[in-house]
């Protein structure tokens, strides 16, 4: 439960949390502007920008042509005179054509212009599988993005914080990839796809506080508190590791990482240092994943505290399937048994 | 902000004329009379076809008949398959959306409207050809034979789905009637079919290649890249830009159609191209037969600009009553695909609603059987149809160790999850 259950608000899916943040951002600054693939008049196809093309207007809410290339490449230009563009892709596979604007452009911006120009960008973008999209609209590619120097990388697991952060990220004076786990927009997922689905409103952290609020990059949160291991998840995986924690009942202290890059690095080094065992989880592909950043972040730094090896439970490294999606998922079988490993040893 | 006394510049978001509960009014749409479009030789200058691209080639005239120098003249023969692979097209549509609300699958996409768009596409070219389509083509693999059972095997992601369920419902790939594995990514198509016929034209061989696009997707960079490319090389390649004027829910102007034609890119990179009546099967044959022709006799590629109407949703996800009036439809100006090619052959006195309604029932049974064939394999759900090791294959030619082991892991974790499952099971078969 988080302070902010105290303050008027209501409780929110976390489609209506991110609505709310760019509502709020829109009435707010003049010079943010939200654009992407069907976010105007109809509101996205998943419905995070519906009502507000109508409540701010056409020029400050608006649907681009199909061009993930030209969608950034715009942003880069309208921020260079000096909006806050907040596109939208509309699956995170599908940015692949944006991605010279981003790595090559908008990321070095700031750097190659000695600060003259920046690129005040908040691109936003559903991520991750669990709901039979395929190989084209599953994938969690956070990792291209923490690789390249100059992007900041945002992955939010509740309404609440969906909203705090997306307000930082559009705060933010440079660019922030913002990955929206799709799995988890109308309710938290706990790995366990054979039962019922579970709404927002049975959980705690859908209380959305109204207005403006920021929750800083940079912070991790500290989602179950215990002593034996450390969970270093995000995004869905945030949920699902924690359900098997407590199913097994293992006394682990998840930590929901909230930004990638820049890392709460002391939140992680403070909760290794007292388990002395820790386990990094995502749903991306194993080789390359940011999985291994932490994995060797945390070997480095906490060396002498660990009585285990560093687990690391990820996707496996093949095309998200559709018919498999639940073999290839790192679900509850692949978590537990990183926990028993990690215990036993 | 502002300078002097110059006015403040002011930003144009394109808006569709009609939205939902507005009623429609095509007045303004230019459609002029079929068989008044002249027809130049396959192997003109580019230019010479350059007013063709803000015409609009029409066969099929309000009086049912066929008409101009773009008649193809079919035998009624081809006519009447023509009509039935359009008919089957739909039927299928029909049925497959039926089984993803029963829950057999996850997706579907409709291509209603548009079916003379890919059917007398294909049978415009040779049997040969290699096509690059995009999602809404299945009536270019109902045409080339691909068997029923096989598409909807890869609808239902089920055991005997030739794509291993790995692929989204409807991204087939069917390298036996020469057509490319569906990609969805859009637009990427259309670079790799100049490469095809690059490459054909570097091996000195006959056939040639042919790609399609929505006209939203041809916003994307890599429709400009194979333009380029193909203008450049003098590439064997047939374009085809399927208009069917909305990209889900942004509608034809959020890709330029408020300022010129889509056929009309041919202009600026100086190849061929055509604007035709994309719900004239005779136009649409006529056209492609051209286009064809061309690039074969090495004359260069042809952009076709296919003007139809997307008559249903984008897919099993939407809902088009959100974004654009139902009116639409109902007041499409070209009318029905089928339905225009059923009242020709009948004004040739070929045809008659009895038979048109004994076609529609057999065509209906066809994919009746053949869906039953279909789900005697499986359905798509948490069954896990496929033996987990096709989770790791043709990722490599070969398995690196880290895939082996990754495969390993999965097979235990089957065991831990299902410890009834048999080894057997792994052959093939669902708990
Ligand atoms: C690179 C990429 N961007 C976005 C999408 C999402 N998307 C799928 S279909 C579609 C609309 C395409 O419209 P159009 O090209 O007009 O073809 P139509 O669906 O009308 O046949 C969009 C935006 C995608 N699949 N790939």
């Amino acid at each position: 439960m988080t302070g902010a259950d105290a303050a008027p608000g209501r409780r929110m899916t976390m489609i209506e949390a991110i609505n709310d943040a760019l509502d709020v951002m829109l009435a707010r600054d003049p010079m943010v502007v939200v654009l992407g693939e069907d976010v105007g008049y109809f509101g996205g196809v998943f419905r995070a920008t519906a009502g507000l093309q109508a409540k701010h207007g056409r020029t400050r809410v608006f649907d681009t042509p199909i061009s993930e290339c030209g969608i950034i490449g715009v942003a880069v230009g309208m921020g260079a005179y000096g909006l806050r563009p907040v596109p939208e892709i509309q699956f995170a596979d599908y940015i692949y054509p944006g991605l010279d604007q981003l790595v090559s452009e908008a990321a070095r911006l700031r750097y190659r212009s000695a600060g003259e120009f920046t690129a005040p960008m908040t691109v936003r973008s559903p991520f991750g599988g669990g709901i039979f999209g395929g190989q084209t609209h599953s994938q969690s590619p956070e990792a291209l993005f923490t690789h390249v120097a100059g992007i900041k990388t945002v992955v939010p697991s509740t309404p609440h914080d969906a909203k705090g952060l997306l307000i930082a990220a559009i705060e933010d004076n440079d660019p922030v990839i913002f990955f929206e786990p799709k799995r988890l927009y109308n309710g938290p997922f706990n790995g366990h796809y054979d039962e019922p689905a579970v709404p927002w409103s049975r959980h705690p952290d859908s209380h959305v506080p109204e207005g403006h609020y920021r929750i800083d990059l940079g912070t991790a949160r500290v989602v179950r508190a215990g002593e034996a291991v450390t969970v270093l998840a995000y995004g869905t995986m945030v949920h699902v590791a924690r359900e098997v924690a407590e199913r097994q009942g293992i006394d682990a202290e998840v930590i929901d990482l909230r930004t990638l890059v820049p890392l709460d690095i002391a939140a992680i080094e403070r909760s290794v240092r007292k388990t002395g065992r820790c386990m990094v989880v995502h749903e991306a592909t194993r080789t390359g994943g940011f999985g291994a950043e932490l994995a060797a972040l945390v070997q480095e730094r906490c060396f002498y505290a660990l009585e285990a090896p560093v687990e690391r439970v990820t996707g496996f490294d093949t095309p998200y399937p559709h018919s498999l999606e639940w073999a290839y998922f790192p679900g509850p079988v692949r978590i537990g048994e990183a926990f028993d490993r990690l215990i036993a040893a | 902000m502002t300078a002097g006394n110059l006015p403040g510049l002011r930003l144009h978001v394109p808006e569709p004329r009609f939205r939902p509960g507005d009623a429609v009014d095509y007045s303004t749409l230019v459609i002029p009379p079929a068989g008044a479009q002249p027809r130049p030789d396959e192997v003109c200058a580019a230019s010479e076809t350059h007013p063709l691209c803000l015409d609009l080639v029409r066969v099929l005239g309000d009086d049912d008949r066929a008409h101009g120098p773009w008649n193809p003249a079919l035998d009624v023969a081809t006519l009447l398959r023509m009509l039935r692979l359009m008919a089957l097209t739909r039927a299928f549509d029909a049925r497959m959306v039926r089984a993803q609300r029963q829950g057999k699958t996850s997706f579907y996409m409709k291509s209603t409207g548009e079916e003379a768009t890919s059917v007398a596409t294909a049978m415009a070219l040779a049997e040969d050809d290699m096509v690059f389509p995009s999602y809404r083509q299945q009536g270019v693999f109902l045409t080339r034979g691909y068997p029923l059972v096989d598409m909807i095997n890869q609808i239902l992601s089920n055991r005997a789905d030739k794509l291993k369920g790995r692929q989204l419902p409807i991204m087939y790939s069917a390298r036996e009637c020469a057509i490319f594995s569906i990609s969805g990514n859009l637009a990427t198509q259309y670079p790799q079919a100049v490469g095809w016929a690059m490459a054909s034209a570097i091996r000195g061989d006959t056939r040639i290649a042919t790609a399609f696009i929505g006209e939203g997707s041809s916003a994307e960079g890599d429709f400009h890249s194979a333009l380029t490319f193909a203008a450049v090389y003098n590439a064997p390649v047939v374009f085809h830009v399927v208009n069917n004027q909305w990209a889900i829910s942004s509608f034809s102007g959020f890709a330029g159609a408020e300022r010129t034609t889509f056929a009309a890119r041919a202009i600026g990179y100086g190849i061929a191209g055509l604007r035709i009546d994309g719900n004239d099967p005779l136009a649409v044959y006529a056209a492609v037969r051209w286009a064809a022709d061309r690039a074969r006799a090495n004359a260069g590629p042809t952009l076709i600009e296919h003007f139809t109407y997307r008559a249903e949703g984008h897919s099993t996800s939407d809902d088009p009553g959100q974004y654009r009036s139902a009116a639409e439809r109902a007041e499409w100006p070209l009318g029905d695909p089928v339905d225009r090619l059923m009242r020709h052959l009948m004004a040739l006195g070929e045809w008659d609603a009895e038979r048109q309604a004994a076609m529609d029932a057999a065509v209906d049974g066809e994919v009746r059987a053949a869906m039953r064939a279909a789900e005697a394999n499986g359905v798509l759900g948490h069954g896990l149809h496929h033996p987990f090791r096709t989770l790791f294959e043709d990722v490599f030619e070969t398995l690196p160790w880290h895939l082996a082991e990754q495969n390993a892991q999965a097979l235990h974790e089957r065991q831990v999850k299902w410890p009834d499952w048999s080894d057997d099971a792994d052959l093939g078969d669902a708990p």
